[in-house]
């Protein structure tokens, strides 16, 4: 992946740059001696690396804000950054950038469980969230695999996802308001606990923006009541298509259930092997979860496994208590330490109706035999996510570079058969250059539009989303 | 009145436009057209996509409402936002588009459950005011490519550009529904109820209150609705006696559709706050008439002609928009609360950027 020239001249300031900053925080919150700014030179894309100019850690909204109006005053590209968890490389810096981290902002403002919302700062993490509420009995319900890790900024930058959306929907869904600083320093309240806000929905665009319209300080979140209880059951079939089939008739039959995962046949057998969870050796495996009272669980288990056991399963093994659920769930969480002790892996994220689920397993089987990758699958199927693991040796030279041709041309199939390139990671670098197989310029320009409405300077994290070609004149204005 | 008849006669029609547009998919909400042509989407009507296994649905904008809730409805399932139907409220007739609901982002009761009409919204195609078409989202309900437009558009009043094409997760329809009764409770007491309703792990899918009366909605599966019923009657004891009653729905249409208000001489207003705000909102709203949604976070107050319900929020954070009122009425006191500067600037921008020409609904929204 390409990155634009540094601007040397920026580099050239460094210490007046610097100085400027020190002015408007504590000394502490500025970062800029090589050995320390190494620390911010990626994030989980770890493939690719740049230190910053230096990094700041502001602990308030008036301190973004500062920080903010100095950068724009000095023309500083900044690159916002949550915990640094993106896989799609959304908080990489240029050389001639600020890291503006909000790690310092990691309080909780408000719980507030008459109207079921939470306001915290937005350097706080994900499970920290439901932390903060679930002695009394809440949670809040996105959930990114990354959720112990990853911060509240970097999930509305991506608008993050997670196992649970089906029922819960993904970040989008689950926030009511924020407090967010634009480029220009100025500090705006959008929503808040109420659930609509007025005029135009710009909650909705700033939410999966990518930290480019602004830094999110703050945030209200719903928060809903625990569950009482949740169950699964694995269901293990001989073929993609069976058990694609299986997962449509349970939808159609009016059973949401919270989650429902699919593995194929690589996957099953490399988690096997690393955690042992008592897999059948099968082409599919599904693990549908069900939530409610004991009996609402048993009510739902009743539909799902009638459906499941008119398509002929090789294995059905429904739960019945904690232990055996935690035994089904505890391959499908391994999964991914479970491929990364094979190889180094590519995990992809892009989306497809779940009726072509059959012929995209079919045709990443021949890409994989093309390029010679092995490829394991394992995905939210009810929502269509697919999550592709290539796996290829990073110290062999030119295998990066295979394994991300191939990751293209997997994205590129989900686009031809009406999907997206990604459905919760984001585009970031990693697929800033395929927008153009999903949009056509006309798209991208009223993309583009927008980020010229809130950051007319083009200074917020200018170098991802969008081909950088696209966005050439914009970033040199 | 222009009358498009695909996509591409939609953009020509925009694009050689000389003045403004007033865009229309039913003329059913009210939206009042001043100088210039009107464009009607009624067009572009039919379900072009429609995969029950998948919860995704795609139509074109001027597909009639009652169309796509017949399709959902002959494969069990439903659009999960309840979609209000003003015509009741506003004395209109016609026939309610998909697009105009999209454009209005009107959503009903089950909003505190299953999320609000842009929460569903999953992909549009729309003609922007140069005339082009744009497309954004698609037919998958986990999509974060790009920029989400998606939700930008919804609510948008047509000002950022016309629809021609929307898409939706929807849900399944549920078997069975049961609605608690608590009469004889002030709005604290039935803001409290509801709360306490919500904030347990029932799943209620509405939250309602009239009248001294609370209304709390469970649906699913026979069973377990039972089972919840029984549960909330324990838990709402303390609030007073629970009734229960079965099949509800028309009591849940007419608090969708703000039913109490037809044929009022009221000027109604929409006023959204946090729940726990509604009873001092309602008490400085004196003797108006009304009607608690959303467990009390959506406040429907009919009241005087030109008088400023805006007023009673006092320093609460909300907002209120007046949904039938005299063409006075919205000429002296908006039809939309007044957003605060810098985020009117942002509002105005996005209409610039998307409607240079500023020929897309002028003025309707600021």
């Amino acid at each position: 992946m390409d990155m634009p020239i540094p601007d040397a001249a920026i580099i050239a300031r460094k210490a007046e740059i610097v100085a400027a900053l020190q002015e408007v925080l504590p000394p502490d919150a500025v970062i800029h001696e090589d050995r320390e700014t190494k620390a911010y030179e990626c994030d989980a894309l770890t493939a690719y690396r740049c230190p910053p100019l230096c990094a700041v850690l502001p602990a308030s909204t008036e301190e973004v804000a500062a920080v903010l109006k100095l950068c724009h005053r000095m023309g500083v590209p900044v690159v916002p950054r949550g915990s640094g968890t993106s896989l799609a490389g959304g908080a990489l810096p240029t050389a001639d950038c600020v890291i503006l981290g909000v790690a310092r902002l990691n309080d909780v403002l408000e719980a507030d469980y008459a109207n079921r919302v939470v306001r915290v700062q937005t350097g706080r993490t994900n499970l920290s969230v439901t932390g903060a509420v679930e002695d009394d009995g809440f949670f809040y319900a996105p959930d990114p695999s990354s959720q112990l890790a990853c911060a509240i900024a970097g999930n509305i930058g991506m608008n993050s996802g997670g196992a649970h959306c089906l029922k819960y929907g993904v970040t989008t869904n689950n926030l009511l308001g924020v407090t967010m600083v634009t480029m220009d320093g100025t500090v705006h309240e959008i929503g808040g606990a109420h659930l609509d806000a007025p005029g135009l929905d710009l909650l909705g665009v700033i939410c999966g923006s990518e930290g480019q319209l602004g830094v999110v300080t703050e945030a209200t979140l719903r928060i809903l009541h625990k569950p009482e209880g949740a169950r699964p059951v694995l269901i293990g079939y001989d073929s993609n298509e069976v058990a694609g089939e299986c997962v449509s008739d349970i939808i159609k039959a009016g059973v949401l259930p919270v989650a429902i995962e699919f593995m194929d046949r690589p996957c099953i057998r490399a988690t096997e092997a690393f955690a042992g969870a008592g897999y059948p050796d099968c082409e599919a495996l599904l693990i549908v979860e069900v939530e409610g009272s004991d009996a609402e669980i048993d009510e739902q288990l009743a539909v799902i496994t009638e459906i499941a056991r008119r398509h002929n399963p090789v294995e059905l093994r429904e739960s019945k208590s904690a232990e055996e659920s935690a035994r089904i769930w505890l391959g499908r969480k391994s999964a991914f330490g479970a491929m990364g002790q094979i190889n180094d892996y590519m995990c992809l994220d892009g989306t497809i109706p779940v009726s072509s689920l059959p012929h995209v397993l079919r045709r990443i089987k021949e890409l994989s035999a093309q390029y010679g990758l092995d490829v394991g699958n394992v995905f939210h199927a009810g929502d269509g996510n697919m999550h592709p693991l290539i796996l290829f040796n990073a110290n062999q030279p030119g295998e990066l570079e295979k394994c991300e041709a191939m990751g293209a041309d997997i994205l590129r199939l989900c686009v031809e058969v009406g999907g997206c390139l990604t459905g919760e990671h984001g585009v970031g670098i990693e697929k800033r250059d395929l927008m153009v197989d999903q949009y056509d310029p006309v798209d991208l320009e009223a993309q583009l539009r927008v980020k010229d409405v809130f950051d007319p300077k083009w200074l917020l994290n200018p170098a991802k989303v969008f081909p950088l070609a696209s966005t050439q004149g914009r970033r040199a204005a | 009145m222009l009358l498009p008849k695909d996509e591409a006669e939609l953009s020509a029609m925009v694009r050689e436009a000389e003045g403004p547009l007033w865009i229309e998919g039913g003329g059913t909400r009210g939206a009042v057209a001043g100088e210039g042509v009107r464009l009607g989407t009624s067009g572009m009507s039919g379900i072009t996509l429609y995969e029950p296994g998948a919860l995704t649905l795609v139509a074109k904008a001027g597909t009639p409402l009652a169309e796509v809730e017949a399709a959902l409805e002959a494969e069990n399932q439903r659009l999960p936002f309840e979609p209000m139907d003003h015509r009741g409220l506003l004395g209109t007739d016609g026939v309610p588009t998909i697009g105009g609901v999209v454009a209005a982002n009107v959503s009903g009761p089950r909003r505190i459950q299953a999320g609000a009409c842009r929460d569903s919204l999953i992909g549009v195609r729309f003609v922007d005011g140069r005339g082009d078409v744009i497309k954004n989202g698609g037919r998958v309900m986990k999509n974060v490519t790009g920029y989400d437009l998606v939700k930008l558009m919804a609510g948008s009043q047509g000002t950022l550009g016309v629809l021609s094409e929307v898409s939706f997760k929807v849900l399944p329809r549920t078997a069975v529904q049961a609605t608690l009764m608590l009469d004889g409770l002030d709005v604290a007491g039935a803001v409290a109820a509801m709360s306490a309703a919500l904030g347990s792990p029932f799943e209620v899918s509405g939250a309602a209150y009239r009248d001294g009366r609370a209304l709390i909605r469970i649906e699913g599966f026979a069973n377990s609705v039972d089972y919840r019923v029984g549960r909330l009657r324990d838990l709402l004891a303390p609030f007073g006696a629970v009734e229960v009653e079965h099949d509800c729905q028309d009591l849940w249409r007419d608090i969708a559709n703000a039913a109490r208000f037809a044929g009022t001489d009221d000027e109604v207003w929409r006023i959204s706050v946090k729940p726990s705000d509604a009873p001092e909102v309602a008490a400085r709203l004196g003797d108006a008439r009304l009607l608690l949604d959303w467990g009390g976070g959506l406040i429907w107050a009919g009241v005087a002609a030109g008088s400023d319900p805006r007023r009673a929020l006092g320093g609460v954070r909300g907002h209120a928009t007046l949904v039938r009122g005299a063409p006075e009425s919205h000429a002296r006191l908006g039809t939309f609360h007044p957003e605060p500067a810098p985020l009117a600037a942002i509002a105005a921008g996005l209409r610039a950027q998307f409607d240079p020409r500023g020929i897309l609904n002028p003025g309707r929204m600021g």
